[in-house]
C-alpha cells in the first residue's frame, strides 16, 4: 500500500514539473499563446492518437487471445522449464510452482500482457505458501521478480502499434535491438540477485 | 543494414501465419477466441487514453514553451559523450514508474522526430526493453503482502540500465 503511494508520488511530481515548467516558460518568455495553443493541441492529438490506435490494439488482443488459447504459454512454459529449474534451486523440480512460474515467463515472453500479469500474480501466491518469512521477499521470489523486471518480450507489441500509427516505414525493426537489450538487462538483474544472496550467505557463515 | 533490425522484419507476417493455424489445427474456434481478445483489446485502448492525454497535454506544452530545447543544452554535455541523446531522458525517467505515462512521451517522440529517426528508433528500442520496474515490484509484492523489498528493487534498476546502455549502443549513430 505504500508503495502504490510512492509511485503515484513521483508521477505526480513528474507531471507535476512538466506541466509547472512548461506555464512558467510560456509566460516568463512572454509567449502565452504559444502555450494555450499547445495545450489545446495536445489535448485533441491525444484522442486522434488514441483512436487510431484501437485498431492496432484490438487487433493485437485478438491475436494474443489465439495465442494463448492455443496453449502457447505452456509450450514455452514446457521448453524453459529446466532453465527455470537451475534459476530456482530453492524449489524441488516437480513442484507446482515451477509450473506456475514457468507459465508466468511463458506469457511474458509471448508478450501476452492480460494473461501475463495474472499468470505472475499466481506465482508469486504459490512462492508466497513457501515463504518461511511472509514479510521478507524469499529468495525464489526475488529471482521470479528479477524475471519479469528484466521484460523479456519477444514482441513489444504496443511499441510496433505506435511506430505503425505514425506512419513507420518499417513499424517491427526496433523487434530485433529490443529483444537483445531486455536480454541483457534480465541477467543484468539476476546478476545482482545472485550477487546480493552470495554476500548474504557469506555474511552468515562468517 | 543492422541485421536485427533486419531480423524483425519477417517476424509479424510468420506471426500471422503461424498463430491462425496453430489454433486452426488445435481446432480452437478461431473466430470467436478472435473477437473476444479484440474486445480486450478495445479495452485496453479505452483506458489508455486518459494516460496518454495526460501526459501529452504536459509534454506538449513543456516542449512548445521551450522547455524540452531548455533540458536538451543542460544535459547536452553531460549525456554527449556516451552518445545518448537528451531529449530521451524524460521517456527513461517515466519508464520505470509507468507504462502508459511513458508511452505518451513515446508518441511525442514519434510526433516530432518521426519514428524512423535515430531518435525515433532509440527511443522505440529503450520502451520496448524496459520494464515498469516499480510497478511490476509494486503489484507482485503487494498482491502477496510482503512490505519488504531486499535488492529486488537495485536489480531492477540495473536491469533498466544496462537495457538502456545496451539499446543506445545498438541503435549507434
Amino acid at each position: 500500500m505504500k508503495t502504490t503511494v510512492a509511485i503515484g508520488q513521483m508521477m505526480d511530481l513528474v507531471w507535476g514539473l512538466l506541466l509547472f515548467f512548461g506555464a512558467l516558460l510560456g509566460v516568463v518568455r512572454g509567449r502565452p499563446e504559444a502555450a494555450t495553443a499547445a495545450i489545446f493541441r495536445a489535448a485533441e492529438g491525444a484522442i486522434t492518437l488514441a483512436v487510431g490506435l484501437l485498431g492496432t490494439l484490438a487487433l493485437w488482443g485478438g491475436l494474443m487471445r489465439i495465442m494463448e488459447e492455443a496453449g502457447l504459454p505452456r509450450v514455452v512454459a514446457r521448453l524453459f522449464r529446466p532453465l527455470l529449474a537451475r534459476l530456482f534451486p530453492g524449489l524441488p523440480p516437480d513442484h507446482p510452482a515451477l509450473g506456475s512460474v514457468a507459465m508466468a515467463f511463458g506469457a511474458n515472453l509471448l508478450g501476452l500482457g492480460n494473461a501475463a500479469t495474472p499468470l505472475g500474480l499466481k506465482a508469486m501466491q504459490e512462492l508466497q505458501h513457501l515463504n518461511e518469512d511472509p514479510d521478507r521477499p524469499s529468495a525464489e521470489e526475488c529471482t521470479f521478480l528479477c524475471l519479469v523486471m528484466g521484460g523479456l518480450t519477444l514482441i513489444p507489441a504496443t511499441v510496433i502499434a505506435l511506430r505503425a500509427r505514425y506512419r513507420s516505414q518499417d513499424p517491427a525493426a526496433c523487434l530485433g535491438p529490443a529483444l537483445l537489450a531486455t536480454l541483457a538487462g534480465t541477467l543484468a538483474a539476476l546478476t545482482v540477485d545472485f550477487l546480493a544472496k552470495r554476500r548474504k550467505k557469506g555474511g552468515k557463515e562468517k | 543494414m543492422n541485421p536485427l533490425f533486419a531480423l524483425s522484419r519477417w517476424t509479424i507476417p510468420l506471426l500471422f501465419l503461424a498463430v491462425p493455424l496453430l489454433g486452426f489445427l488445435r481446432r480452437l474456434p478461431l473466430y470467436q477466441s478472435f473477437i473476444a481478445g479484440a474486445k480486450d483489446g478495445l479495452l485496453t485502448g479505452l483506458n489508455l487514453t486518459p494516460y496518454l492525454l495526460a501526459m501529452l497535454v504536459a509534454v506538449g506544452l513543456f516542449r512548445a514553451t521551450g522547455g524540452i530545447a531548455l533540458l536538451a543544452r543542460i544535459l547536452a554535455p553531460l549525456l554527449g559523450p556516451f552518445g545518448i541523446p537528451p531529449e530521451i531522458v524524460p521517456l527513461a525517467l517515466v519508464r520505470p514508474l509507468s507504462g502508459s505515462g511513458a508511452l505518451g512521451l513515446l508518441a511525442d517522440l514519434f510526433a516530432v522526430h518521426g519514428p524512423d529517426s535515430h531518435l525515433g528508433r532509440l527511443a522505440s528500442v529503450v520502451y520496448g526493453s524496459t520494464e515498469t520496474t516499480f510497478y511490476v515490484l509494486t503489484v507482485y509484492l503487494g498482491a502477496v503482502g510482503v512490505r519488504r523489498r531486499r535488492h529486488t528493487w537495485l536489480a531492477g534498476l540495473a536491469a533498466d540500465l544496462v537495457a538502456f546502455a545496451v539499446a543506445v549502443m545498438l541503435v549507434g549513430k
